[in-house]
């Protein structure tokens, strides 16, 4: 099963006889499943809940999977995604922030208070509502740092603050419509990416694999090291790519991938790469798991911490922004209702766990994919939100009790 | 009692030493004025009873708890160490019994965390290869430096918290009970690290419940009972000497019980 000749030193990591080396395509299948068994299940549930949705709701209006309503999705996807995407780094410290639907309803009163009521450049009044976020989260820091206070019971309270706070500068009138014609809400209602540019750039992530996997490749054989088989990049970044150019044709067929979409994917994108290969990504995952020994190991606690509170309420604060230019208005709904659960739940579906430690950048793409596609689903029911709620609320309690038990597996089979 | 012309005439310079230092929790004197001097190329043991101080001296000096009162000066210079960040960078690096590994991270991850290479762009392939190399000097048998360390058993946790210490190059490296959870060949391969750490001129500092290592490697003993300086022996000590010291009476549970035995058994030689 190895690839080092016999006649070679053996490479650095494989001169243990005990080790079952899963090595090739097989051997990386087997990996997966064992992976899968021991509680590991990454995005397995996101892949399985995808399925049953689309089967489910096209079967009951073929609409659903229509072209033209995937794009709609993906406008959708995009606003509370970014707010999912804060709520995964304060996740992976096992904290939590209950007041990002808060803070995006009042970044979206901030902006229409400042743009329309008040007449400030459109720049201007974004780059305040984001300053109230980073503002916000520097409190939430502080409190949990310096006075110890829960997140939980720090962010509940704030959630109750802000929203206050929403409500007393959209005034009596409660409700103030952006106008139509600007380039904000044409960012978040009908701007979409030229087919060509977004055909091309689903080709990048393929390319991108190839090009690391082939340097890290020779890097290891350098080092003595064995490297994955070329095979195995090579299928990656083949079905990667199909999967992808054909979303990216279906989507085409319709409208077409949405810029304000594209800039979620960026963020994640760049989230993704802060934590997976940044010591700052690595300081999270172990204050995360561990935070005494993160501690002693010298790592600032405090300082991530920090980061992680200034990041979750920044970035509800720039959803909150698209939100309010996704509806073309600023009012005292906006922020309010499932957009909290949403989020959270978004993370947790993804695979990121509530429990810290665990988690990715992506958790929060694929699992927005899957929460707006319920409530899009649902919507094209004709059902009332009443019921929307309800079901929201099953599917996101569903989503914990995997991940409880997905744990409690892990913790069986030694691997934390 | 004590034998202080050992330390005074110890090679190498003085690297770390503590004077009157205490610390107190609430109503609870864990430690009073507390001298210590550690010398470069040395092995120092501490020992002592259960709650005789020695885990809380290890961690003032680790940066994770702060003295109440004292100084702790290193090569000469007066030093506060303020946080455990503090103590690594002036060279004091500590293996401690709760090992403090984070369970859901890797092997390398947890050999270089807070160190990592390029922190930007984190260089994995370098990370790995250095770890091979460290683990494979210390002989130690670790199947793959990619599992999440929570599948690892507990002595390839002390092997890589061991490792981890060493990592930094530090002048002083501190091992709160290094061997307790180890097998009998792992113990050996420890206690003759610890000897590898000594040659490079390192000053060692381990705390032990086990005499038969203590003796082994140590190069000083220094008893602490109750929070107190109670002694300081060399290896050639005999037991009975460094038991009254550790329980503080000649006459203790460990003498009664060895007396006991030796009327219970007029032969001991043929004993089985």
């Amino acid at each position: 099963m190895s690839e080092n000749d016999s006649s070679q030193m053996p490479a650095l990591d494989r001169s243990d006889a005990r080790v079952r080396n899963d090595d090739g395509l097989s051997g990386a299948v087997r990996a997966f499943i064992d992976r899968v068994r021991a509680g590991d299940l990454g995005m397995l549930p996101v892949v399985v809940g995808l399925v049953l949705i689309s089967v489910v709701f096209s079967a009951l209006n073929p609409i659903f999977l229509a072209p033209n309503n995937l794009v709609n999705l993906l406008f959708d996807c995009a606003t509370v995604g970014i707010i999912s995407l804060g709520i995964v780094c304060v996740l992976l410290l096992g904290e939590i922030d209950l007041s990002v639907g808060s803070m995006s309803g009042f970044a979206s009163a901030v902006v229409g208070v400042l743009w329309v009521n008040m007449g400030w450049p459109v720049a201007g009044a974004i780059a305040v509502a984001i300053l109230a976020g980073v503002l916000v989260g520097a409190i939430y820091a502080f409190l949990f740092n310096r006075l110890g206070m829960p997140s939980f019971i720090a962010s509940l309270s704030g959630l109750l603050a802000i929203l206050g706070m929403q409500l007393y500068i959209l005034g009596p009138t409660g409700s103030i419509n952006l106008p139509y014609a600007s380039p904000l809400v044409s960012f978040g209602q009908t701007m979409i990416m030229p087919a060509w540019l977004s055909q091309s750039l689903a080709l990048v992530p393929g390319v991108v694999l190839i090009l690391t996997g082939l340097s890290t490749m020779r890097r290891r054989r350098q080092a003595n090291l064995t490297a994955q088989p070329m095979t195995n990049l090579v299928v990656k970044a083949v079905v990667l790519t199909a999967l992808l150019e054909f979303a990216v044709y279906y989507l085409n067929q319709g409208r077409g991938v949405p810029w304000m979409f594209g800039f979620f994917v960026l963020l994640v994108v760049l989230l993704n790469y802060a934590l997976t290969r940044t010591k700052w990504g690595r300081s999270m995952f172990a204050v995360g798991g561990n935070r005494e020994a993160a501690r002693r190991s010298g790592i600032n606690v405090r300082r991530i911490y920090t980061s992680a509170f200034l990041l979750c309420s920044t970035l509800s604060a720039i959803g909150g922004v698209l939100s309010a230019s996704r509806l073309a208005s600023s009012s005292q709904q906006a922020g309010t209702g499932d957009i909290n659960l949403n989020a959270i739940a978004a993370a947790v579906i993804g695979g990121t766990s509530l429990f810290g430690g665990r988690g990715s950048a992506y958790s929060a793409l694929l699992g927005i994919i899957v929460i707006q596609a319920i409530s899009n689903g649902l919507t094209l029911l004709n059902l009332s939100s009443s019921l929307r709620y309800m079901i929201t609320g099953g599917v996101l309690a569903i989503a914990v009790i995997v991940d409880s038990l997905a744990r409690r597996s892990r913790v069986s089979h030694g691997r934390a | 009692m004590t034998d202080q012309s050992r330390s005074a005439s110890a090679p190498g310079e003085k690297i770390l030493s503590l004077r009157n230092v205490s610390k107190r929790f609430g109503a609870v004197s864990a430690l009073t004025d507390i001298d210590l001097d550690i010398f470069a190329g040395e092995v120092v043991a501490l020992v002592g009873d259960n709650g005789a101080g020695k885990s809380t001296l290890i961690k003032i000096l680790a940066g994770v708890y702060q003295p109440t009162a004292g100084t702790i000066e290193f090569n000469g210079r007066e030093v506060a160490l303020d946080d455990p960040g503090a103590a690594l960078g002036i060279g004091i690096a500590t293996v401690f019994q709760d090992l403090a590994l984070c369970e859901n991270l890797d092997v390398v991850a947890n050999l270089f965390l807070g160190h990592e290479l390029s922190p930007l762009r984190l260089d994995e392939v370098q990370m790995e290869v250095r770890a091979w190399t460290l683990l494979k000097e210390l002989a130690a048998r670790i199947p793959s430096v990619r599992e999440p360390v929570a599948s690892l058993s507990g002595g390839q946790r002390q092997t890589v918290a061991i490792a981890r210490s060493l990592l930094l190059n530090p002048k002083i490296i501190m091992l709160d009970e290094p061997t307790a959870a180890l097998g009998v060949a792992q113990t050996a391969e420890v206690l003759n690290l610890i000897e590898r750490v000594r040659e490079r001129g390192l000053g060692v500092v381990i705390i032990s419940h086990n005499m038969e290592d203590v003796r082994a490697v140590a190069d000083r003993i220094v008893v602490l009972r109750l929070g107190r300086n109670n002694g300081v022996f060399t290896p050639e000590a005999s037991n009975q000497e460094l038991v009254a010291a550790i329980t503080g009476a000649t006459e203790n549970a460990v003498s009664r019980r060895q007396e006991r035995k030796t009327a219970e058994t007029p032969h001991p030689e043929q004993h089985p």
